[in-house]
């Protein structure tokens, strides 16, 4: 901070002199930046490459993907281009996929969205500093660890005579088994590992918008006679809402995007009827298949994008209504 | 701090035991895998251990280290990590720095160009298909190039590089100073903390990076570190790998080597956090609230 300041102050006195030469080059603002346009360029083309091209590939969505003929010159699927989408549609587990689709993404944005405020709101009640500091420091560790580790943990911790579950089962008397086998387990398995995960790293953004909270309305408060509950739930509370909205509608444009990797390697021959969601079908069909139908797959896809966008624009219009929140 | 009387006591231990429970639902974990990777095959099976080690030995560290699969995952990653970290940081950077200028054209395009992309995507098989089609399959650059650019970072670095004072680069540029020197001699050396934020970030993404071994790789001499563990940890490949064809001890270590595995593999990051800490408070604080 301080060099650049002692950087400036020169400048100031000699700008009013020799810059009229300048002035009729930087007349066209694009002209003028056109630097700043070079900076763009390789964000721009990656882009445009990685995310703009694989848009206009979801085109084989509606036809019948042949490698060999490539992108544009594979024939359209029949049903005028639908074909795909109705046999997903007919599919014997359509609705299950759904089901499990919906249900362990509701459930974990649930309790993705209100553990990790809750957490922030405790920890900053902390008032021994070093106690706080710590409950910080060890509530980030997990979120180091790879998803690959952490399904590979809850193997071994469901390993029937060493495993940590069966140990606590055991302990109060139930009775081991081999819970990465359950389809009644796998969703909270799944939710539950993730939050261990990721609870005191997804409330870091709440701790620093508390640590900000003016202090004065908490003097004004305590003069009033409110409590420290009371002001919790009427200070610190409204304070951070609108971040939380945030954090929430963007996880509701999100939905149907439920971790394909950590699914993927959770899933096992015994959930199997609980943990097949769209993603791992999407990956099932095609690069996961002997036969890979990729038209399917992306056509799938592209089913769950649609879904995707509808559901952000419906929570971005309540939330607007609602709270005066909103994305844009 | 301001502070109530009396019932503020009972209030103060009470949220000083949830923390407690807290920190230890989230500790255990982490102390029975340690444990148990120092302890003995033997006392591992019967499922002695809890979170003191029994029968100390570091043979299955030994056993682990030396593993040839697993050091050339090793190998694989630490090069993905610092060749993808540099790729990602310097794309997140340029990209971020034009778009934070109240004077930059077409600002509201670019926006838009950059945002559609968080919730909008073509899919898993339209990627696949271009990724092949640029040659990449089965090469370095599928690991690192596919998923580099994260929008999200670009936007929280955008609203840091916002909120430093715009006076700054004005003073610069009535001095004649181009955008790229103000970007580098200016606002770079201000952005330290975001610039340690998405050090981390990176350097974690590329670490723990899977997605992309599974959907592009099949040469096993570039799997990542992840890719070689899932096989040892998920699909149960341990005792096969690590004894050869019918070595009976070795089968036996099976759920001992797979703790090991656990430690050795996470330990580099757990221990790396500690240094970004202190920048995170700025970094990703001013990057997001605003964002």
């Amino acid at each position: 901070m301080e060099n650049i300041g002692q950087e400036i102050v020169p400048i100031d006195g000699v700008n009013n002199g020799g810059s009229s030469t300048k002035k009729i080059k930087t007349s066209n603002p694009w002209y003028k930046n056109w630097t700043l346009y070079l900076l763009l360029v390789p964000s721009v083309v990656y882009i445009f490459i990685f995310s703009y091209l694989p848009m206009l590939g979801s085109v084989i969505a509606f036809k019948d993907y042949n490698s060999y003929l490539g992108l544009w010159d594979s024939p359209w699927a029949g049903m005028a281009g639908f074909q795909h989408f109705v046999t997903f549609v007919k599919l014997p587990n359509f609705w299950n996929i759904i089901f499990n689709t919906l249900y362990i993404s509701v459930y974990s944005i649930v309790l993705n969205t209100i553990l990790p405020v809750i957490l922030a709101l405790f920890v900053n009640e902390i008032r021994w500093k070093t106690a706080k500091k710590t409950v910080q420091i060890i509530s980030y560790c997990p979120y180091f660890i790879s998803t690959v580790v952490v399904v590979g943990m809850l193997f071994s911790f469901s390993n029937l005579e060493s495993g940590l579950f069966n140990q606590i089962v055991t302990l109060f008397g139930g009775k081991a088994s081999n819970l990465m086998e359950s389809e009644k387990i796998f969703p909270h398995m799944y939710v539950f590992s993730g939050l261990w995960q990721g609870l005191g790293w997804w409330s870091i953004v709440y701790f620093g918008a508390l640590a900000n909270v003016d202090q004065e309305l908490h003097e004004a408060a305590v003069l009033d006679g409110a409590g420290r509950i009371q002001r919790i739930i009427h200070i610190n509370v409204p304070t951070i809402l609108p971040m939380v909205i945030i954090m929430f509608i963007m996880s509701i444009g999100n939905m149907l995007n439920v971790g394909f990797e950590k699914v993927y390697l959770m899933q096992t021959s015994g959930n199997l009827g609980a943990s097949e969601i769209i993603s791992t079908y999407v990956y099932r069909v095609s690069m996961g298949a002997l036969v890979p139908q990729f038209s399917y797959a992306t056509a799938i896809s592209l089913f769950n994008s649609v879904i995707n966008i509808i559901l952000l624009v419906i929570a971005n219009v309540i939330s607007k209504k609602v709270s005066e929140t909103s994305l844009w | 701090m301001v502070e109530n009387k009396g019932s503020d006591k009972v209030f103060n231990y009470v949220v000083l035991v949830l923390m407690l429970l807290f920190t230890a639902i989230t500790l255990v974990p982490l102390l029975f895998v340690l444990a148990n990777s120092f302890s003995s095959a033997d006392m591992v099976n019967k499922g002695a251990v809890f979170i003191i080690p029994k029968e100390v030995t570091f043979e299955n560290y030994v056993s682990v280290l030396t593993n040839s699969d697993i050091l050339m995952g090793f190998k694989n990653t630490f090069m993905y990590v610092v060749i993808g970290t540099v790729i990602q940081l310097f794309m997140q950077f340029t990209a971020a720095y034009p778009l934070s200028r109240k004077d930059l054209k077409g600002r509201s395009f670019f926006n838009i160009y950059f945002s559609l992309t968080m919730f909008v995507s073509g899919g898993m098989i339209p990627l696949f298909i271009v990724v092949k089609s640029l040659g990449m399959l089965n090469t370095i650059w599928a690991m690192i190039i596919p998923g580099c650019v994260s929008v999200f970072n670009i936007i929280v670095i955008r609203t840091f590089m916002q909120s430093l004072p715009w006076e700054l680069q004005e003073a610069a540029m009535l001095d004649g100073c181009g955008n790229i020197r103000i970007f580098i001699t200016i606002i770079l050396p201000l952005c330290r903390a975001v610039i340690a934020v998405m050090l981390l970030y990176a350097i974690v993404g590329y670490w723990n990076a899977y997605f992309n071994s599974l959907l592009y790789i099949t040469d096993r001499s570039l799997f990542p570190l992840q890719r070689v563990i899932q096989q040892l940890l998920v699909a149960n490949e341990m005792s096969g790998a690590m004894g050869g064809a019918g070595a009976g001890s070795q089968a036996l270590k099976g759920e001992v080597l797979k703790y090991v595995t656990i430690v050795v593999s996470s330990v580099p990051l757990i221990v790396m956090y500690p240094f970004f800490h202190k920048y995170f408070e700025t970094g990703l604080m001013v990057g997001s609230i605003k964002g």
